[in-house]
C-alpha cells in the first residue's frame, strides 16, 4: 500500500510541470490584455522551460495543438509572445535556436530580463551565441549604474552595423542623459562608427535596387531590341508579347496546380518554355499575317501594331475577365537573403537579376553562334544581298521576330512574379521598353544592357532624393536631351551598313 | 434594283427593330438605375465587386416585388478607370439612359470628374467609398466614411498602448486627391496631439506604382528613428506589390505597423497573407463581423457568385464598400418608397433620416442635412486567412464630419449641402 501511494505521489509530482503549462494557457486565455501583456513580459523575465511548447504555439496563433478556442492576439502582445519566446529558447538545446532568439531579444528585449540575460551569457558555450547575447545586453546595459559596464556596451554598439544602436547612441548623447565624458566620447566614436556602416548598407541596397529594376527593364526591353533594333519594326504591341507570356504563367500555374499538384513549387521553370512558345507563336502568326506587309513603312507598321495590341488586350479580357488574375511567388521565391543588418536582398529580385543575364547571354548566343542569329545579322545589315547569296529573307524575318516576341514571353514570366498580372500589364512596360532600346542605340544588344542598368540605377538613385513621381519626369527629361545630342544612342552601328 | 431591295430590307429591318423598341418600353414599367464603376484597369480589382454587389441588391430588392411596384433596371457602364471618362459615361447614363440614380466611384478624382455633371443635370450619385471629406454636393449621398469615421480614430489606435504607442509616422499614398488631403488632415492632427514635423514623412507614388524596394527601404530607415506606424492610403493594384515587398524584405507587424485606408478583404484576395498577419486596416464594417444580419449578408453574396460563377466564385468575400453600396440601395429604395417618386429633389428630402440595419451590426442613420451616413469605426488586423479581427471599435455610430476642422476655415463652412462647395 505505501509503496503504491509512494508510487502515485511520484507519478502527480512527474504529472506537475505537465500540468503546470496546461494552467498557464487557461489563464491565459481569460485573462484581459493588459493581463497577458504582464504575464508575457513576466515569463519572458523568468523563463520556465516547460512554457516552450505554450509560446510557440501562441506564436503561431493558436493555444496548443488541437485546441480549437480562438485566440485573438494583436501585435502589442504579438511582440511579447516573440520576446517571452526568444526568452525561453535562450534554454534551448539547439546552438541555432540560441542564436536565433539571441537575435530576437537584440532588438525587443527589456529591461527586466537583464538578470536572466546576465546568466545566460555567463554560461553560454557557443561563442556566435555569445556573441549576439553580449550585444543584447549591451543594448540594456546603457543605462546601468556603473561607468564601465556602460563604457563597454557603448564600444560594443560601435561594432554593429544595426539601425537600432544608432538611435540607442544617438538618445544617449542627448544632453543630461549620460554625465561620464569617457562614456560620451566612446559613444561619440561607436556613432560615427555606426553611421559609417548605415551609410554603407545603405548605398548597397540602392545600387541593388537599380539593378533589380535594371533587369526588370532589361528582361521588357529585351525582345524589343530584336523586334525593333534589328528588323526596325516599330512595335507598339511588345508590350502583349510581354502580357503573354504573364497570363501563360498564369496558365501553367492552374494546370499544375489542377494536374500535378507535387510540381507546384517549380511552375514558373514549366512556365518559362511554355511562355517562349505562345508568345514566339503569336509574334510570327503576327509578322506573317500584318507585319511583312508593312516593311518599310514605319507609320503604318506604328499604327498596324497598335491595333493589335488593343486587339490582344482585348481578347484577353474576354478570356480571362478584366480583372487581375494571382500568380502566387512560389516558397523559394518569397522571403529574402539579410546581407547587413539594414540590408534584405529579396530572393525573387536576386533570382530575376541572374534571369535577366541568362537570357542576354542565350540571345547573344542565338544571334551570334548560330546559323538562326547569321541570317538574322545578314538580312538586317543588307536585305538584298542575303537574298542574293540564297538567304530565305522572309523565313528569317519570321523567325527572328518570333524570337524577339518569345523573348518578351520570358520577360513576362519574370513580370508576373514581382507585380500584378492584368491585360493592362503591357501597357505600363511599353514606354521604358522603348526608352531603353532607344537609348542604348537601336541594333545593338549591348546598348540595351548598358541602357536598362543606367535607367535603373539613375532612377533608384534620385527617387529617395525627389520622390517616385518627379524621378520619372527627371529621367525622361534627360534622356531627351540624350537623344537632341546623340539621336544614335549610347552604342552605334559603326561603317556603311545604316539603311 | 440591288439598291431598291438594299433599301426594302433596311425598312423593313429598321420598322422590326423600332416595334421591337417600343414594346420593350410598353412592357417596361421599370425603373433605370446606373453602375459606373471601372470594371478595367488599375482601380478593377476594387471596383468590380461593387458593380456585382450592386446588381446583387438589385436583384434582391426585384425579388421583393421592386420599388413603387416597378423593377428595377441596372444599366452597367465601364469608365475603365480613366477619370474623364467618367464624366463623359455619367452625362450617357444622365441623359441617353435616363437613370433615376447612380451607383458608383471609388477613387475621389473620378467622384470629382462627375460632380459636375451631376450638379449641372440635378442627377443623384451614391457614394460608397471612404474619402477625404471637404465636399458636400446636394446630389451626391456619401455613404462611406469621412476622415473623423476613419482615418482619425486609427492614428488615435495606433498612438494608444494596444496600438503599439506610435511615436513617428510614415504616410504613404497614391498621387492623387484623397491622399493628399487626408494626410493633410492627419499631419493637422497629429500636429495637435505634439507630433513633431520630423517625426513625419509623406511619400507619394503614381497610379499603378509597381517599384516599392526603395519605399520599403526607406520605411526601415525611418522606423529605426522610434516607434513607426505607416499610414497607408495606397489604391487599387499598387497594393500588391507593396504588400509583397513589406514581406519579402522581413518587416514584421510587430516591428512597424501598416494601417490602410483601402485595403480590404477584397484587394487581399490575390495576395499570401501569412506574412502579412498583424497589419491594420480601418473601416466601418469587416467581413469577419458577427452578427445575424452579417452572416446573411455574406451567404447571400457567397450564394450570388457561385449562381453568377463570378470569377474566384469559390473564394467570393465582402467588405467595407460592398456593405457600403448594399447600404445605399436600399436607403435610396425606402426613400423612393416614402417619397411614392423617383424625383431627385423628392428622393433628397426623404433621405434625410432614413435608416437601415446594416450588416456591420449597427442601424446607420443618414444624417438629416450633410448627406453623410453616421457610421461606426472598427479597426481590424489582417489574419492568415485573409480576414479581419477587429481589435478596436467606437461601439456606436459616429456622425461625420465632412469638413474637418483639422482644416483652417472649415469652421465657417455651413452643414448642410450646397451647390459648387
Amino acid at each position: 500500500m505505501p509503496k503504491a501511494l509512494q508510487r502515485l505521489l511520484l507519478g502527480l509530482l512527474l504529472l506537475l510541470p505537465l500540468a503546470a503549462p496546461a494552467a498557464d494557457a487557461d489563464y491565459f486565455i481569460a485573462a484581459k490584455a493588459n493581463e497577458q501583456a504582464r504575464l508575457l513580459q513576466d515569463w519572458a523575465a523568468q523563463p520556465d522551460p516547460a512554457r516552450v511548447e505554450l509560446l510557440s504555439a501562441l506564436q503561431q496563433g493558436r493555444i496548443a495543438a488541437g485546441d480549437t478556442r480562438k485566440l485573438r492576439l494583436n501585435n502589442r502582445l504579438r511582440g511579447l509572445v516573440d520576446n517571452a519566446l526568444a526568452s525561453h529558447q535562450l534554454l534551448s538545446a539547439d546552438s541555432t535556436v540560441r542564436l536565433a532568439a539571441a537575435q530576437q531579444l537584440q532588438k525587443s528585449a527589456q529591461p527586466a530580463q537583464v538578470a536572466f540575460l546576465d546568466r545566460r551569457f555567463a554560461s553560454e558555450a557557443d561563442a556566435a551565441v555569445h556573441a549576439a547575447l553580449a550585444l543584447a545586453l549591451a543594448n540594456l546595459q546603457l543605462v546601468d549604474s556603473d561607468p564601465a559596464v556602460r563604457l563597454a556596451a557603448v564600444r560594443l554598439l560601435g561594432e554593429t552595423g544595426d539601425p537600432m544602436a544608432r538611435t540607442r547612441l544617438e538618445a544617449l548623447l542627448e544632453p543630461g542623459v549620460e554625465s561620464n565624458a569617457g562614456v560620451r566620447t566612446a559613444a561619440e566614436t561607436s556613432l560615427a562608427q555606426v553611421k559609417r556602416k548605415l551609410l554603407f548598407g545603405e548605398l548597397l541596397g540602392q545600387a541593388f535596387s537599380g539593378l533589380s529594376l535594371g533587369s526588370i527593364l532589361l528582361l521588357a526591353a529585351l525582345g524589343l531590341a530584336i523586334t525593333f533594333g534589328l528588323l526596325g519594326v516599330i512595335n507598339m504591341a511588345h508590350g502583349e508579347m510581354l502580357m503573354l507570356g504573364a497570363y501563360a504563367t498564369y496558365v501553367v500555374q492552374i494546370l499544375v496546380q489542377r494536374y500535378v499538384p507535387e510540381a507546384i513549387e517549380f511552375y514558373p521553370l514549366i512556365a518559362l518554355p511554355v511562355a517562349f512558345a505562345v508568345s514566339a507563336g503569336v509574334g510570327m502568326l503576327l509578322e506573317r499575317t500584318v507585319i511583312r506587309h508593312l516593311y518599310g513603312r514605319p507609320l503604318e507598321t506604328l499604327l498596324a501594331t497598335w491595333g493589335i495590341s488593343l486587339i490582344l488586350i482585348q481578347a484577353i479580357r474576354l478570356l480571362f475577365g478584366a480583372q487581375n488574375v494571382e500568380v502566387a511567388n512560389p516558397a523559394w521565391l518569397s522571403g529574402g537573403l539579410q546581407v547587413l543588418p539594414n540590408l534584405v536582398l529579396p530572393y525573387s529580385r536576386l533570382v530575376i537579376i541572374a534571369f535577366a543575364l541568362f537570357v542576354v547571354l542565350l540571345t547573344w548566343l542565338l544571334l551570334n553562334r548560330t546559323r538562326l542569329g547569321l541570317n538574322v545579322r545578314a538580312v538586317t545589315q543588307n536585305r538584298n544581298m542575303a537574298a542574293c547569296c540564297g538567304v530565305p529573307t522572309g523565313r528569317v524575318d519570321m523567325l527572328a521576330f518570333g524570337l524577339g516576341s518569345g523573348i518578351a514571353g520570358l520577360g513576362g514570366v519574370a513580370l508576373s512574379q514581382i507585380g500584378n498580372v492584368g491585360p493592362d500589364l503591357g501597357q505600363s512596360y511599353i514606354i521604358d521598353s522603348f526608352l531603353v532600346v532607344v537609348l542604348g542605340g537601336v541594333g545593338q544588344l549591348a546598348g540595351s544592357l548598358w541602357a536598362a542598368f543606367g535607367l535603373g540605377i539613375a532612377n533608384k538613385l534620385l527617387e529617395p532624393q525627389i520622390g517616385a513621381v518627379l524621378g520619372k519626369i527627371l529621367i525622361l527629361a534627360l534622356i531627351i536631351l540624350f537623344i537632341q545630342k546623340r539621336p544614335q544612342g549610347l552604342f552605334a552601328l559603326k561603317g556603311r551598313v545604316i539603311d | 434594283m440591288k439598291r431598291r431591295s438594299l433599301i426594302k430590307a433596311f425598312t423593313l429591318s429598321a420598322s422590326i427593330a423600332a416595334m421591337g423598341l417600343s414594346w420593350s418600353i410598353q412592357a417596361a414599367e421599370t425603373i433605370k438605375v446606373g453602375i459606373l464603376h471601372s470594371l478595367s484597369g488599375t482601380m478593377a480589382i476594387s471596383e468590380t465587386s461593387l458593380k456585382d454587389m450592386a446588381l446583387m441588391t438589385i436583384e434582391q430588392i426585384n425579388a421583393k416585388g421592386g420599388v413603387n411596384g416597378k423593377l428595377l433596371e441596372p444599366v452597367v457602364v465601364d469608365p475603365a478607370s480613366n477619370w474623364p471618362l467618367f464624366a463623359e459615361k455619367g452625362r450617357q447614363l444622365l441623359t441617353q439612359d435616363k437613370v433615376a440614380v447612380v451607383f458608383g466611384c471609388w477613387t475621389s478624382v473620378s467622384r470629382k470628374s462627375v460632380l459636375p455633371v451631376f450638379e449641372e443635370l440635378n442627377g443623384l450619385l451614391f457614394y460608397p467609398v471612404q474619402y477625404e471629406g471637404e465636399e458636400m454636393s446636394p446630389n451626391v449621398f456619401y455613404t462611406g466614411a469621412a476622415p473623423n469615421q476613419q482615418a482619425i480614430p486609427a492614428v488615435e489606435y495606433l498612438m494608444s498602448e494596444d496600438g503599439g504607442s506610435a511615436k513617428r509616422y510614415f504616410l504613404l499614398g497614391t498621387d492623387y486627391v484623397y491622399p493628399r488631403t487626408t494626410n493633410k488632415i492627419l499631419r493637422a492632427f497629429l500636429h495637435s496631439k505634439g507630433v513633431a514635423d520630423k517625426d513625419i514623412e509623406e511619400v507619394y507614388t503614381p497610379f499603378g506604382h509597381s517599384d516599392y524596394q526603395t519605399i520599403v527601404a526607406n520605411i526601415k530607415k525611418f522606423s529605426a528613428g522610434g516607434k513607426t506606424a505607416v499610414i497607408s492610403t495606397v489604391n487599387g493594384d499598387s497594393n500588391v506589390p507593396f504588400y509583397k515587398e513589406l514581406a519579402n524584405q522581413g518587416l514584421k507587424a510587430t516591428d512597424v505597423p501598416v494601417v490602410a485606408f483601402s485595403v480590404g478583404e477584397e484587394e487581399l484576395r490575390g495576395i499570401d497573407t501569412k506574412p502579412l498577419v498583424g497589419h491594420l486596416a480601418a473601416w466601418n464594417y469587416f467581413e469577419s463581423v458577427d452578427n445575424p444580419v452579417n452572416s446573411q449578408f455574406v451567404a447571400d453574396w457567397k450564394a450570388y457568385a457561385k449562381a453568377k460563377n463570378l470569377p474566384g466564385a469559390d473564394k467570393a468575400v465582402t467588405n467595407d464598400p460592398m456593405e457600403a453600396t448594399y447600404v445605399g440601395i436600399h436607403m435610396w429604395a425606402q426613400a423612393v418608397e416614402k417619397a411614392k417618386s423617383t424625383d431627385v429633389d423628392k428622393v433628397r428630402e426623404a433621405l434625410a433620416g432614413q435608416t437601415f440595419k446594416a450588416p456591420s451590426g449597427y442601424t446607420l442613420t443618414m444624417d438629416k442635412s450633410n448627406h453623410h451616413l453616421h457610421k461606426p469605426v472598427m479597426i481590424g488586423e489582417i489574419q492568415d486567412d485573409g480576414q479581419f479581427n477587429v481589435v478596436w471599435e467606437t461601439g456606436q455610430p459616429l456622425r461625420a464630419q465632412p469638413w474637418s476642422p483639422f482644416i483652417p476655415g472649415n469652421d465657417k463652412r455651413p452643414d448642410y449641402a450646397v451647390k459648387g462647395n
